[in-house]
């Protein structure tokens, strides 16, 4: 089975991982995907029936513990690496507009 | 005596006899990084003025002779993907290219709780995508064996440095194959260990369910000195075990004698490089001369390991690296941005290199709508196939033999054209990881003047067994003191 993911598709899964991208590299991704998912469609050759999917690696047991307050990195410390900040918060343009 | 050259517990020895100081010790390692580091280039970042001044610590817990341990003033670097707070950690990504960490990573702590002195940090595939360190968005490391060749990926930078003795021992990171591979590459011995053995609190993420920090050495025995210091519970990663850390060196002289040594079938085929098999060969009656049973296993499920690893890949990376998003920490592109959208756009297309592009993107599509049980869902069904292969053959066996790739070094740029060329080049690594199991890699022989690499895959938790046989091997070999003419 061949599957072609054309460059509309890869626009689309682009914008899902919010990822600019232009024509030119939607082109040249579009014919590699339809290669590489290809070459994954080997998978369909195994049986699966009955068989669960992988779930942990090892540890099978939940892990829990008290929820209390503990000491951890300050406002301040936090924000040195943010691009911009403003009394104490990140800064960002608009999340939800009204436009 | 050069003392760039010495392995760990050479340099403990001078070092607790006061025959040199941590001082001088790092000082070499920083010159001959300045020197010959300008051809290697394994090195991001180089940490001069801390390195002198934990190595300054380091002497004086030795004279005061409290709480030394055997890594105590012993220089080593660390692979990018890191956190060490207050020193840059770049993930060889421009995205994150001027980031420092605000804290340590629980491996970082614990290496400076020993005394280890940290030299810097080195290249990688960006993100860990990759297997030639090409991808890194800063510049590409060379094979200390011959500088027209790649180091192997993602871990080049930790396998070159430690090849050309720029660094005492390193740190590594193996998501599939990744600290295996360019120790193969690079004649350098390094393990992967069990995931969930050596905690994850500081790394950053590329695939949470596979990423396995471990350490990459002159030998099995420093490899096993290092493991012991840095594996172990942390409340801060809860799938880390809760067992206690064997004492790995105290057992490595244990006899291998009678142990059972299975060859997969299915990693000796057609496709690997003469030399390479024939290094593999004779490696195999070096272990029976050891006095081992060899026995043939099969691993069924082997040519499905590389598209199940690759799409869990996809999936696990394209969620991880949504954080970079240019709004809390990174580069940060905001122009003529109209709305926080236009950020993450922005920032995530100048940001990311291709390769990383191309996989959170097929991560997305193999996740999406309509995808998601053919891909994924199909992908965590083989992977139960995968561990299960792996528990029926140690079921009968101590532990495998396999090599770490079927070729040795390539050329720069001959594979950079063909992402799917490239990732065949994991097929002999990349089927522990999804399994969850230790392996560890050693050098076993030169293929046309360049290092071969073999990997010994062992049960759960049971990286003790794979240091005994290792070092058995190297007591009787000595493909592992080999050095690059560099």
């Amino acid at each position: 089975m061949t599957q072609t993911i054309d460059t509309k598709t890869v626009k689309h899964v682009a914008f899902l991982v919010r990822l600019g991208i232009s024509e030119e590299e939607a082109q040249k991704f579009s014919g590699q995907f339809s290669s590489i998912i290809d070459y994954f469609n080997m998978l369909n050759e195994v049986d699966t029936e009955n068989v669960p999917p992988a779930s942990d690696i090892a540890n099978a047991e939940n892990v829990l513990r008290e929820d209390e307050v503990k000491p951890s990195m300050s406002r301040e410390e936090f924000l040195k690496n943010a691009p911009q900040s403003e009394r104490g918060y990140v800064k960002v343009p608009t999340v939800l507009g009204d436009e | 005596m050069e003392l760039t050259q010495l392995s760990i517990r050479e340099a403990h020895n001078l070092l607790t006899t006061k025959k040199i100081s941590s001082v001088e010790l790092t000082q070499a390692m920083l010159d001959r990084i300045h020197e010959v580091d300008k051809k290697v280039k394994s090195y991001v970042t180089v940490t001069d003025d801390l390195a002198l001044e934990q190595a300054k610590q380091a002497d004086e817990r030795i004279a005061k002779g409290e709480n030394v341990t055997p890594l105590t003033g012993i220089p080593f670097s660390m692979k990018d993907c890191i956190s060490t707070r207050g020193v840059r950690t770049t993930c060889s990504s421009k995205i994150l290219e001027n980031y420092v960490p605000q804290y340590n990573a629980t491996v970082t702590n614990k290496l400076a709780e020993a005394g280890a002195v940290l030299l810097g940090k080195t290249n990688m595939d960006e993100f860990g995508m990759g297997s030639s360190c090409e991808n890194s968005a800063f510049f590409n490391t060379h094979n200390p064996w011959d500088l027209e060749r790649v180091p192997g990926g993602s871990s080049g930078g930790s396998a070159a440095a430690m090849s050309a003795s720029l660094a005492t021992f390193t740190i590594g990171e193996d998501t599939g194959g990744s600290v295996r591979m360019p120790a193969g590459f690079c004649n350098v011995t390094g393990i992967k260990p069990t995931y969930g053995r050596v905690s994850r609190y500081g790394l950053i993420a590329l695939v949470s369910s596979f990423d396995s920090i471990g350490p990459m050495t002159r030998d099995a025995y420093d490899c096993a000195t290092v493991l012991e210091h840095i594996a172990g519970h942390d409340p801060h990663d809860s799938t880390t075990y809760q067992l206690p850390v064997p004492n790995y060196t105290k057992d490595i002289n244990k006899p291998v004698k009678g142990m059972k040594l299975g060859i997969p079938k299915e990693y000796f085929v057609a496709g690997m490089e003469a030399g390479v098999e024939s290094a593999l060969q004779e490696a195999i009656r070096q272990f029976e001369k050891l006095g081992m049973e060899i026995h043939e296993v099969s691993l069924p499920h082997t040519k499905y390991a590389l598209p199940v690893y690759y799409l869990l890949l996809f999936a696990e990376a394209s969620a991880n690296l949504a954080r970079m998003d240019g709004t809390r920490f990174g580069l940060s592109v905001s122009e003529n941005a109209k709305d926080v959208i236009d950020i993450y756009l922005q920032t995530r297309r100048e940001g990311f290199g291709e390769e990383v592009k191309r996989r959170i993107m097929l991560g997305a599509y193999a996740l999406s709508a309509g995808y998601y049980d053919a891909y994924y869902l199909k992908a965590q069904k083989v992977r139960t196939l995968l561990r299960r292969d792996f528990e029926t053959a140690l079921a009968s066996c101590d532990l495998l033999l396999a090599p770490t790739c079927p070729t040795t070094a390539f050329k720069l740029g001959e594979k950079t054209s063909d992402p799917l060329e490239m990732y065949l080049s994991d097929i002999y690594v990349v089927a522990t990881n999804p399994a969850g199991v230790p392996a560890l890699a050693l050098p076993c022989g030169f293929s046309k003047d360049m290092p071969v690499g073999m990997q010994l895959i062992g049960k759960h938790l049971d990286e003790s067994t794979l240091f005994q046989v290792a070092h058995a091997y190297q007591q009787v070999t000595d493909w592992h003191k080999q050095l690059p003419p560099i």
